[in-house]
């Protein structure tokens, strides 16, 4: 059982890795084309990023829209995970299913949605229309965290706040939303992380007129290969990587995917 | 009821915006997109509003229904692969040292936070006959040449189970942390080994949320586009890629849009069916 | 202090759908009282309490304070102060910021707020943990920040709803002392929720017992141990035994033996209850009346304490506690006989 349990990790590890691996290799090749063993070492496709504007645009674009969506879909979030959980309504569980359904159907669904809804305002190909389909697209993920967070909460914390005196607004000013804050940021950074990974709704809604970087990539992929897309990949992987590493070390990274607190405890 | 939590006015107003936001933004859509599955299709990309049944009746031809079964079978296996690796792996996961478990966590979640795109370009990348495995074997002498093994239907396949296999140990990993290890303790004074300890006593009791991270990984893949269209010929592309490409570069959007349709009340339908099936079962075990 | 804080609760009712957690209660309670709420879960005493504070909003009857009718009034407006069963202390405020809540959202001014503070501080014996963090203190001095800031403003009404039960045993008696004592210097109406009959018993001028929405038993602690008015009350404040026989021709008749009480009964059953403290073994004669012939079958004898369980016959066993220096000398099988002395014995039930 052992030895299954060290072959089945390893499997899995390196099933996660050879791919991201493979990558890095190519990045850093001095030639244009991909070939194994690679001919020689070079960062400079890396410095392609910063200095194409093609690629800087992109990765402004995205970023513009990432930022703006998420604060959207926060914004759109937030206001329903705290009514729903703070009052009895009796609709509650319709309304909130109608807030998980965009996240939970296929993008294509919902790309293809957006695409014929702007159409049919005549307001196309704008990244107007983007910020606003990937914020109700994935206003989903505030909804749940601040949802979450809502449930964790002293009930009797907004009870106690009126009886020293707090009107309802202003118990919800003072002392649920600084309680919801930690929440509504982690729904802030899955909803960018989607938006600046986010490729068919960006795609189908703006065409050819507003590129992301997920659209510039598979662009530029139909027209060959250049290593500044795995310079890119590589950026992703390390940053994500990273962030990661800073919430194990400085966060409680088990306690957010959902450990069981007794499990923080033991230490073996 | 508490008193407190009694809505007014006040709390209507401010759900208002959200709900306004859905329902502009997300069921308007929706009822558009119903609505332009009966209009009539004009060359060029076009569409004018009338009530025709011609793309819905596109739907009964065989290309669509072919379509229709690769995409469930393939998303089938692939969640059914993924969640078969993924269960005793999450198992042996939160039994590890506090180091090792980390790592791996970290791991998992960076994997996670790649986008569709940078995936399928590695694996292109890594399946490929310029720079991967076969590559690596070649240059090992395994090998007399590379070869590329993408496109075909297993890069489809690992494609899909690579973008699949996070979001199931993330579904499996609170259940299964809190696992008390006192069970399978119990269970093996009783005489079972490891492995029949495992089968007997942690498999049954993550029946539930074993279905789950099935169905979570099926809906998931039979949503991804660009992994079927990277890695796969015509051939094996899913519905997400068939509806897409119909939408975009063949210009049919009522047909895309009655698609769309069938696979929204495909995939409720699948979580619906099997859920239910699994709610009947429960207990008998 | 100004004795204000009446409350007068009149026909209060309260349903949640099918079921009546409060069946109809009338209460006048005097200010600058600690009144215990008391009963079994269940039996109301939180939602009256949460009727008075607002949280609950009371199907039928009306809340006065003071002769003012508060019942359609929300909770910030009712001048109270609450104690909640969680503590439900601010985690993201410090200590002072807690106590300071109430007057910080009145605009009071920053000076006044942290001279008050300071004060509050001193009143529960917590001076210099201003800055900590909630999560940094222990669970006696959570409590004791949560007393300080529902009295913060001085509020005419002082309401807790179990305060102690989340504590261990012997912090819960220390602070069953200092917030009686607490109360006791400001004169504070203070109402108090309460399951744990000891905690009433130690603390309150006044006990109402509660039981499945009603009133039992209203009275001071020891009236209501000496005097219950029914079984329930009887059993479920110490320790008891409730002898059920008949009256016939004015004479009560335990398993057959006459007993006399301390007052006239009319004919039909009846309930003595009688407490283990005053109930005496007898090993040589048996008494012609208040007494019961049984055998032993349990003894208890743990030095401080020595209980005797005795079968006389009755649906359970008669228990005999006292002493050491009234212990008797008996083994289990001993025929023995249990003398009720008749000041002893109080008519709990005529039903």
């Amino acid at each position: 059982m052992r030895a299954l349990r060290w072959v089945l990790t390893t499997m899995v590890v390196a099933f996660i890795v050879a791919p991201l691996i493979i990558v890095a290799v190519v990045s850093i090749n001095a030639n244009r084309y991909m070939d194994f063993p690679p001919e020689g070492f070079s960062l400079h496709w890396y410095a392609e990023l910063w200095n194409d504007t093609g690629w800087r645009d992109a990765i402004t674009t995205s970023l513009s829209v990432a930022l703006t969506s998420a604060a959207l879909a926060v914004a759109i979030a937030t206001p329903m995970a705290f009514v729903l959980r703070a009052y009895d309504i009796k609709l509650a569980p319709v309304i909130y299913a109608l807030g998980i359904l965009p996240f939970m159907l296929p993008p294509v669904i919902s790309a293809l949605g957006a695409l014929v809804f702007w159409n049919s305002l005549g307001y196309s190909g704008r990244i107007e229309n983007i910020i606003v389909s990937h914020a109700i697209f994935f206003s989903t993920l505030p909804l749940i965290t601040v949802s979450l967070a809502m449930e964790t909460m002293d009930p009797a914390l907004p009870e106690a706040a009126q009886t020293l005196g707090a009107n309802p607004r202003t118990s919800f000013r003072t002392i649920t939303l600084p309680l919801l804050v930690p929440s509504m940021i982690t729904g802030y950074a899955a909803a960018f992380v989607l938006s600046l990974n986010e490729y068919i709704i960006a795609f189908m809604v703006s065409r050819f007129s507003v590129v992301t970087l997920p659209i510039k990539i598979v662009n530029d992929l139909r027209y060959g290969f250049t290593p500044t897309i795995a310079a890119v990949a590589v950026v992703f992987i390390l940053i994500a990587t990273t962030t990661f590493t800073l919430f194990a070390l400085f966060g409680n990274l088990l306690k957010f995917l959902g450990a069981d607190p007794a499990i923080l405890e033991r230490e073996r | 009821m508490s008193e407190i939590r009694r809505p007014t006015r006040g709390t209507w107003a401010v759900l208002a915006f959200p709900l306004a936001m859905l329902a502009i933004f997300f069921l308007a859509p929706f009822a558009i997109m119903v609505a332009t599955s009966f209009y009539h299709r004009i060359e060029g990309g076009f569409y004018e509003p009338a009530f025709e049944l011609a793309s819905w009746e596109r739907l009964l031809h065989g290309v669509f229904i072919e379509r229709t079964l690769f995409s469930i079978g393939i998303c089938l296996l692939a969640g059914a692969v993924c969640i078969v690796i993924a269960f005793p792996f999450t198992y042996f996961l939160t039994r590890m040292r506090r180091r090792s478990h980390v790592a791996l966590l970290v791991l998992i979640m960076s994997a996670l936070a790649l986008s569709e795109v940078i995936v399928g370009f590695a694996w292109t990348v890594l399946l490929g006959r310029s720079a991967g495995i076969s590559n690596i074997l070649v240059w090992a002498g395994v090998m007399n040449e590379p070869a590329a093994y993408q496109p075909s239907f297993l890069a489809v396949l690992l494609g899909l189970c690579y973008i699949a296999f996070p979001y199931c140990i993330l579904a499996l990993y609170p259940q299964l942390t809190r696992l008390d290890p006192e069970l399978t303790e119990a269970a093996q004074t009783m005489g079972a080994s490891p492995w029949r300890t495992f089968w007997t006593v942690v498999v049954p009791i993550g029946r539930p949320i074993i279905m789950a991270g099935f169905l979570l990984a099926f809906v998931f893949t039979l949503g991804s586009y660009l992994i079927p269209a990277f890695l796969g010929r015509p051939e094996h592309w899913t519905l997400s890629v068939f509806i897409s490409d119909q939408a975009t570069f063949n210009a049919n959007v009522p047909f895309a849009a009655a698609m769309a349709l069938f696979l929204t009340v495909l995939s409720l339908g699948v979580v619906g069916v099997v859920t239910w099936f699994e709610g009947r079962t429960r207990g008998v075990a | 202090m100004l004795a204000r804080g009446g409350l007068r609760l009149e026909g209060l009712v309260k349903r949640f759908g099918d079921v009546e957690a409060v069946a109809g209660v009338h209460l006048e309670l005097p200010p600058g009282q600690l009144i215990s709420f008391l009963g079994p879960s269940g039996c109301g005493k939180t939602t009256m309490l949460r009727m008075i504070a607002g949280l609950e909003r009371p199907t039928e009857g009306r809340v006065y304070l003071d002769e003012q009718d508060i019942t359609d009034k929300p909770p910030h407006v009712r001048d109270i102060g609450m104690v909640f069963q969680t503590l439900a202390l601010f985690p993201h405020l410090t200590v002072a910021g807690n106590i300071g809540y109430p007057m910080r959202i009145r605009g009071v001014p920053k000076q006044d707020i942290e001279a008050r503070v300071e004060e509050l501080l001193g009143l529960v014996s917590l001076h210099g943990l201003g800055d900590r963090r909630i999560s940094q203190l222990s669970g006696g001095q959570r409590q004791r920040v949560a007393t300080a800031r529902a009295l913060a403003l001085e509020p005419r009404l002082f309401l807790l709803d179990e305060p102690l039960s989340a504590l261990d045993a012997n912090l819960r008696e220390q602070l069953q002392v200092e917030l009686r004592l607490l109360q006791q210097k400001l004169g504070i109406t203070t109402i108090m929720v309460t399951h744990d009959q000891r905690e009433a018993m130690t603390m309150s001028d006044l006990v109402v017992v509660m039981n499945q929405g009603r009133i039992e038993q209203i009275g001071e602690p020891l009236d209501v141990y000496r005097r219950p008015e029914t079984p329930f009350v009887a059993s479920f404040i110490g320790r008891t035994n409730l002898l059920r026989g008949q009256v016939t021709d004015g004479e009560v008749r335990i398993v057959g033996r006459p007993f006399d009480v301390d007052r006239p009964v009319a004919s039909g059953p009846i309930t003595l209850s009688v407490r283990p403290e005053d109930a005496h073994l007898q090993t040589t004669t048996t008494p012609e009346r208040n007494a019961l012939p049984g055998r032993v079958v349990f003894v208890r004898d743990l030095g401080e304490l020595f209980e005797c369980y005795v079968d006389c016959g009755l649906d359970e066993p008669v228990v005999v506690a006292g002493s050491p220096r009234e212990r008797v000398e008996v083994q289990q099988g001993q025929p023995v006989s249990v003398a009720f002395p008749r000041e002893a014995c109080v008519v709990v039930a005529e039903t």
